[in-house]
């Protein structure tokens, strides 16, 4: 009731302004009229008695005035009236403005974009139902419980989850008829469209119930957006069947839309339960001892079930499996995550909650910036601040004008930079940074980053609006007015000078971090990798798309070699069961025993070297050297001796050097002793970015795998070398899918994280820097502005050059100096930081000390540059007769 | 003026409810009802009024219509909302503690001490 009254009177003094004031004015004339008939009762005439009236009542206009003010919403009133005041003070300066508001608006946005990359991939939980309350187990190194049994175990065993479900990867030649064509999916257990409480947009989703044995359910389940792009909207796709690697499989079913499988980084074209992996990829399911056949298993965990308790719950379980399976099951710490992000989830966060400090500082920075800035302007103001102090206006009123100036320039910037930060992030949510992956980066922003946007301008408004406050409450008008506003030039150290000294040590902190982060993609770009990327070809293909049985695998396989090896130009055609070291993160490992040991239970392994598969040649296709022994030979087949080609590191972690290797035995995990036959350099097998870690290299003869990849080593044309491959290949078979690419380009997926961590970071150093030029440019025109009247002085009174610039800008050198010094030893503190992120990251390292102090200096050149031009300019004689 | 009461503050708001509550007024007729109640006792500053009278519309406790004087002139009159009623009852009962308070504390002689 009472506030309806109060809005009302609001609306009716915002709203009907002319209305009220003309009621008010009618209610007054009426009071004086009713007052005037009583005067003229008692006898005066008319006009006398309205002239009475009228004086008795007074000044009708301050009545209206006080009674206008009576109608409430005073606060709005005032802020009325000084953003109107602002907007003419800031359109008087309209080059403070711009300056101001960019940069904000670089600030902010900076801080926008790294929110909306937090918030796609940290706090937006998957668009499922219950996607909050959705974990992921990751065990030891790598996501899920890496085998079939295994997971089968974790989800009968545990006691904390609802259900568990597991997928995992599926490639595989997709046929509608016609067009064969490769299409990416999961290999889901049959309860995960129930564990994730998604409901089909077209036909059925499988279900645990379609279960029964291996091969027992050739179902389909399409995305949405492959239903959209692939099959055109077309609702007749249910019960349609379907040819997958040239197994028959029905369509069942349509995704939600918008639902693209469980990871955040990719969207995929299909689901099918994983009992019917086998049939697809020749994997058998009942292996325990494998690693790659779960690639996450995830859940929601049970009404009250904490995840620390569930955590626990699931080391009890690895712990019973360690007991139950000493041979093929070692213990690994288990850890929950974020469904969507799997084992990156650790790496994702760090890096992300990284950048938002460094976007922090960058707004801290553009504060203390906007904070000497303002500042500088409240003392050039405090002529008028003192006039109106003594003219009866209160400190309140003051400061809440210039309050309300800098929440107008933060509102401004604010705009700006989301604006600018909104287009960059939906475009980010629409690359597709490799054509050879379907990696996206969920990004696009939503209603949360508008807020925290708005709240970050609100927040920095108040924060440099604040600076100015101390010495407008200090202010005392007598002694302003009469000295005038250039009275006081104090050597003692103010505010504005502390704020600078800040702002400029953060700059050099983020100069200082895209540095490091530069460098150290430049050192992983040149570091040895065990390979020579450079004129070498990938051609990736899996008979088992073609319908060939894993018997006929290896005669194939070596058509295929000698097609290419026929091609002119070609030096060198290796082969490599799956894919080569550093393609799509895809490394398998393998324990290994020393020859002595007989008890083979995984904790007594030497250690778990990479894994690989390769044909002879394969070293000399791929690059690799060999350092000791010999590479394998068409001999190494079925009915030969088990033989390896080891790394250096390898054989100096068994038998402590190279030479003593070759010849020596190892054991594998199924107690089989494997000859070593040469020795090659080390390398990279999962990321850059990894410590230096042994390999072993068996003969492919003796395991042929269906997906293989070739390594082609030639130095003609890619393109058309791609072209000949293709053409030899189908020679052979024309319904066989081939993927070329060079390696280069497959490293580029590799890079990615490192590539973009280096963009981010160089682009904050960029911002660093030109705040910190703003902030030193502002400093520095100040003084010179300032003191031009001294400056003319020393002129005129034969000062030297030097000496003048060391009056106009030795301040500002000194300030910059310190800032700097501040800001390297606080960069290579924060440095450590980054060494997750980015490879070799190390702030000690000489170049990048010196290339900081370089770029400071520079950045500092450049900042005074037109300062210290306009005050070797000063002519005194203008200046003296100016004032 | 002289041989008038100084209101003391705050007691306009409710000497303008007491005087609407005894029936709808113009503002006007507000200033003659407040005189007439105390004996032309307290006299109200006319510029006083209007802010008064524009809060306590505000604070809902009047509400204000167009209407025609006794003399037949177009007027605004207030009247009391149930809101205003009972801000009126409460401002009473605290006036009067208030006044008795000091009608005891100004009336305590030495003895009593």
């Amino acid at each position: 009731m009472k506030l309806m009254a109060y809005l009302q009177s609001l609306k009716a003094k915002f709203f009907r302004r002319e209305q009220l004031a003309g009621e008010m004015d009618e209610e007054v004339r009426s009071h004086i009229e009713l007052r005037a008939d009583d005067l003229e009762r008692s006898g005066l005439s008319r006009a006398e008695a309205e002239r009475r009236a009228r004086i008795e009542f007074g000044a009708a206009e301050r009545v209206k005035d006080e009674s206008y003010e009576a109608l409430g919403g005073h606060f709005l009133d005032t802020l009325q009236q000084d953003l109107r005041f602002a907007v003419r003070m800031l359109r008087k300066s309209p080059s403070f403005t711009a300056l101001a508001v960019l940069t904000l608006a670089l600030a902010i946005g900076a801080n926008a974009v790294v929110f909306g990359v937090m918030n796609g991939l940290v706090l937006r939980p998957l668009n499922v139902p219950h996607g909050e309350n959705l974990w992921g187990t990751a065990y030891g190194e790598d996501p899920g419980f890496q085998s079939y049994p295994n997971y089968k175990d974790l989800r009968d065993r545990n006691h904390s989850f609802q259900d568990l479900a597991a997928f995992n990867f599926a490639f595989v030649g997709l046929d509608t008829g016609g067009d064969p064509s490769i299409a990416t999916g999961y290999a889901t257990t049959g309860n995960y469209f129930d564990v994730l409480e998604t409901h089909p947009y077209l036909g059925r989703f499988f279900s645990a119930a379609d279960e029964h044995g291996p091969n027992s359910a050739p179902y389909l389940v399409l995305s949405y957006a492959y239903w959209h792009s692939r099959f055109q909207d077309d609702r007749t796709v249910i019960g349609r069947v379907v040819q997958v690697n040239k197994h028959p499989f029905t369509i069942i079913g349509v995704g939600p839309p918008g639902f693209g499988g469980t990871l955040l980084f990719g969207s995929i074209d299909f689901f099918m339960p994983i009992v019917n992996q086998e049939q697809v990829d020749g994997e058998s399911l009942t292996t325990r001892g494998t690693s790659h056949e779960i690639f996450e298993t995830f859940g929601h965990l049970k009404p009250g079930v904490t995840p620390e308790s569930a955590l626990a719950d699931v080391n009890a379980v690895g712990a019973y499996l360690e007991k139950t399976y000493p041979k093929e099951f070692s213990q690994k710490t288990a850890y929950l995550g974020r469904v969507g992000l799997t084992s990156f989830d650790t790496a994702v966060h760090e890096f992300v909650t990284g950048l938002m400090v460094l976007a922090g500082l960058i707004l801290l920075a553009a504060c203390a910036n906007l904070g000497s800035l303002f500042a500088a302007r409240a003392a050039d103001r405090s002529r008028e601040v003192a006039l109106r102090l003594a003219l009866g206006s209160n400190r309140r009123r003051i400061l809440r004008q210039l309050l309300t100036e800098a929440v107008l320039i933060s509102l401004m910037g604010g705009a700006v930079g989301l604006a600018g930060s909104v287009a960059l992030l939906k475009q980010l949510s629409v690359w597709r940074p490799f054509p050879v992956a379907p990696l996206v980066i969920p990004v696009s922003p939503d209603a949360r980053v508008y807020v925290v946007a708005l709240a970050l301008a609100l927040v920095s408004g108040f924060l440099f609006g604040i600076v100015p406050v101390r010495q407008v409450l200090r202010a005392n008008p007598y002694e302003i007015v009469k000295a005038g506003s250039s009275a006081r030039l104090g050597r003692k150290i103010t505010v504005r000078d502390v704020l600078l000294v800040g702002q400029i040590a953060i700059c050099a902190v983020l100069v200082t971090a895209s540095f490091v982060a530069v460098r150290g993609l430049v050192r992983s770009l040149n570091g040895k990798l065990g390979f020579e990327p450079q004129h070498a070809m990938l051609v990736s293909t899996n008979l088992q798309m073609a319908g060939y049985r894993s018997d006929e695998a290896l005669a194939m396989e070596k058509r295929m070699m000698q097609a290419i090896e026929g091609i002119p130009g070609v030096e060198h055609v290796g082969l490599v069961n799956g894919y080569p070291p550093l393609v799509y993160a895809a490394a398998e490992r393998s324990s290994v025993f020393r020859e002595e040991t007989s008890d083979l239970r995984a904790v007594n392994a030497a250690f778990a070297p990479y894994k690989y598969e390769v044909s002879p040649g394969y070293f000399r296709a791929a690059g690799t050297a060999l350092l000791a022994g010999r590479d394998f030979d068409w001999h190494d087949d079925k009915d030969a001796p088990a033989v390896a080609v080891v790394t250096r590191e390898f054989a100096v972690r068994m038998f402590g050097s190279v030479n003593g290797a070759v010849g020596r035995y190892f054991k594998m995990m199924d107690g089989s002793r494997v000859e070593i036959v040469g020795v090659v350099e080390d390398g990279k097998y999962l990321s850059l970015t990894e410590d230096l870690d042994a390999a072993m290299f068996l003969s492919w003869l003796r395991s042929p795998a269906s997906d293989i990849d070739l390594a082609v080593r030639s130095s003609r044309d890619p393109q058309q070398l791609a072209a000949d491959i293709r053409t030899q290949i189908h020679a052979i078979d024309s319904g066989l899918p081939v993927d070329t690419s060079t390696y280069a380009s497959q490293l580029d997926v590799v890079l990615f994280p490192a590539r973009m961590a280096t963009l981010a970071l160089g682009v904050l150093g960029a911002l660093g820097a030109i705040l910190s030029i703003t902030g030193i440019f502002g400093m520095a025109a100040y003084s010179v502005s300032k003191r031009m009247r001294e400056l003319g002085i020393r002129i005129a009174l034969g000062g030297r050059r030097k000496e003048v610039l060391q009056t106009a800008l030795g301040r500002a050198f000194k300030l910059l100096a310190v800032g700097s010094a501040a800001g390297l030893v606080l960069g290579i503190l924060a440095a450590r930081v980054l060494a997750y992120i980015v490879y070799q990251a190390s702030p000690r390292d000489p170049l990048v000390l010196t290339g900081v102090v370089l770029a400071m200096g520079l950045l500092g050149l450049l900042a005074t540059w037109i300062p210290a031009r306009r005050a070797l300019a000063v002519d005194p004689l203008i200046l003296l007769r100016e004032e | 003026m002289t041989d008038q009461a100084q209101l003391l503050p705050g007691t306009l708001d409710l000497l303008i409810l007491k005087a609407v509550s005894l029936g709808p007024l113009h503002g006007y007729g507000v200033l003659l009802r407040i005189g007439q109640i105390s004996g032309q006792a307290l006299l109200i500053e006319q510029g006083a009024l209007y802010p008064a009278l524009f809060k306590l519309v505000r604070q809902g406790f009047l509400k204000a219509s167009w209407g025609t004087s006794e003399n037949n002139r177009r007027a605004k009159f207030y009247e009391l909302t149930a809101a205003g009623r009972k801000s009126l009852r409460d401002e009473t009962e605290e006036w009067k503690r208030v006044a008795s308070a000091m009608g005891a504390a100004l009336a305590a002689r030495p003895e009593e001490v």
